[in-house]
């Protein structure tokens, strides 16, 4: 085709590369920190885990190929009560009960997707609300499996290596949980970096361009659901084996418009920006519903407005945009 | 004579109800390079378009390789062989040059890009650069990339020089001449600068109002000021 081929040059993989391990050791490090300074909050704290990969599961479909969701919820209350009704029929194993989680999470996504990549723009929006209200229902009335409006209760996951309990304190759930955000990341930051990750963001930016690279984006685009639909999954059993129960709320429209209120305000397109809008929203919920059950929502309302007013890229993107002006300023100065 | 590689019969094509071509026939051998020209709005770009499957089409056929394609969409064509670089250049400007390139890739490994930085190394300094962050120029370098590496068997480069410096604009005839050099591609050419569509080209025709109304070699042209000035709009070359 063209002339000879240079070497391939490996140094700016190499940065990425550190650049990618900086970020997972920082995520490792606010975890143990926050294990050091909460000791008596590991249930929350693994409740966190649990919806930040609900949260990146969101921005995998709504920051990297743009397609509007107010579902998400139907992906993460699917692989919750497939964890949890496995752990009741004998699969005890937690690494097995995540899998599971994780492959209903994928086949809901592919059925979501199929669905929702029919329609586009606010028609699409409605049909993601649409199915998580048909499923939060179908959990509701199938009671024999789901437990219905009582939730599934009982479940007791066995040890972890089947040394460490689920206990009341919540150690090895939460460890079990950070490992698996950890590893869960670092996948998915592979992902959004491939030629498939960029072809998605491709499609956010021109379908038209893409299709005119010989692309279709029906495929590509159920491929990211399925992804999706699996990271969201494994949160949903997280929280299954990390609680022992799973209720309605977990397949609800709520936990659908609350993680997308996170990505929001994390930042959407950007992974960090996901890990940093569900630790900012849950902790202030968490914190200030304590302080004022009646009222929290009104603060949370207003750090919202504050967001999108002075910051609408987020506060990923808002830090991004800080780094990138101070870099800037740095070099002219160097100059 | 080689076998016709892009082979457009009867061609009408438009927009909604407007027909811009009417009854557009060509054939281009495989590494053939065919300019077209004409003066604005006669309908260039709508015939790339039109091959790209991204126009309305009324009548007619396109066969590449001997393969029908009238009836396959847009991704479909692409996947064909046919690429297209459009005249708007149309890079993905929140994604990074090295990442646009990943786009275009189709399957193939990582490491084709370095076909593009061979093609053009002034990509690779800019690699980490936003679409949005790059010169008119090395936008266009960028597009020509991201296609190339489809490996398309078509190109369809659609007023590639546009708005360009004579400098960069000589970078980018080099590395079109290069492209063709190679014969492994059939190059489609729109050109408002006629001095690069008549040297770049092996045989050019003229659209007038989405009609063929000249074809033949480049001197023959050079030598027919009367064609140059009422088609083209200029008197003739030196």
């Amino acid at each position: 085709m063209t002339g000879a081929t240079l070497p391939h040059d490996t140094a700016p993989r190499l940065r990425t590369l550190g650049q990618d391990l900086l970020g997972l050791a920082l995520i490792a490090l606010a975890g143990l920190a926050g294990y050091a300074l909460f000791p008596d909050n590991l249930a929350f704290l693994t409740r966190v885990v649990s919806v930040a990969l609900l949260v990146l599961s969101l921005d995998l479909i709504v920051g990297y190929c743009g397609i509007a969701s107010l579902g998400q919820g139907a992906l993460y209350g699917t692989g919750a009560y497939a964890a949890g009704i496995a752990c009741l029929h004998g699969v005890t194993e937690p690494f097995l009960l995540i899998l599971i989680g994780a492959a209903a999470g994928a086949v809901m996504g592919l059925l979501m997707g199929a669905v929702m990549l029919r329609a586009h723009g606010l028609p699409q929006l409605v049909l993601s609300i649409a199915i998580v209200q048909l499923l939060h229902e179908a959990a509701n009335k199938a009671s024999s499996i789901t437990g219905g409006s009582d939730g599934l209760s009982g479940m007791v996951p066995a040890p972890l290596f089947g040394v460490f309990e689920f206990d009341l304190w919540g150690r090895s759930a939460y460890f079990f949980g950070l490992a698996l955000l950890i590893l869960v990341f670092a996948a998915l930051r592979f992902i959004v970096r491939s030629p498939f990750g960029m072809v998605c963001r491709g499609l956010k930016e021109d379908p038209l361009r893409i299709s005119a690279l010989g692309i279709r984006a029906f495929p590509v685009l159920l491929k990211m659901f399925a992804i999706s639909g699996a990271v969201a999954g494994m949160g949903g059993a997280l929280a299954a084996i990390a609680t022992q129960v799973v209720g309605l709320d977990s397949v609800s429209f709520e936990i659908s418009a609350n993680a997308l209120v996170m990505l929001v305000l994390g930042g959407i397109g950007h992974l960090y920006g996901a890990l940093i809008g569900t630790v900012i929203f849950m902790a202030l919920e968490h914190v200030v519903a304590a302080i004022n059950p009646f009222h929290w929502m009104t603060l949370v309302g207003a750090v919202l407005i504050a967001i999108v007013l002075f910051a609408p890229r987020g506060l990923s993107g808002t830090l991004d945009e800080a780094a990138r002006l101070l870099t800037r300023s740095r070099w002219r100065a160097g100059r | 004579m080689p076998a016709a590689e892009l082979d457009v019969r009867n061609l009408s094509a438009g927009y909604g109800q407007t027909h811009v071509l009417e009854d557009v026939s060509f054939s281009v051998p495989a590494g053939g390079r065919l300019s077209i020209l004409g003066r604005n709005g006669m309908g260039k770009t709508t015939l790339m378009a039109s091959l790209m499957g991204l126009t309305r089409r009324y009548a007619g056929s396109i066969a590449v390789g001997g393969t029908d394609i009238t009836a396959l969409g847009t991704a479909a064509r692409a996947r064909s062989g046919i690429g297209l670089v459009p005249q708007t250049r149309e890079i993905f400007k929140g994604l990074t040059v090295e990442e646009n390139l990943f786009a275009g890739l189709k399957g193939r490994p990582r490491s084709a890009i370095e076909e593009a930085y061979a093609l053009f190394p002034r990509l690779r300094e800019r690699r980490r650069n936003l679409g949005s962050q790059l010169s008119g120029g090395e936008q266009q370098m960028l597009a020509t990339a991201r296609t190339i590496l489809g490996q398309p068997s078509v190109l369809l480069l659609d007023e590639p020089l546009e708005g360009l410096a004579p400098v960069i604009c000589d970078m980018l005839m080099e590395a079109f001449t290069r492209l063709a050099g190679s014969g492994a591609m059939t190059i489609l050419f729109v050109e408002q600068r006629l001095e690069s569509a008549l040297d770049f080209a092996e045989e050019v025709v003229i659209l007038e109002r989405g009609r063929i109304v000249w074809s033949g070699k480049p001197d023959a042209l050079r030598a027919d000021a009367e064609t140059l000035e009422r088609y083209v709009g200029v008197g003739g070359l030196h």
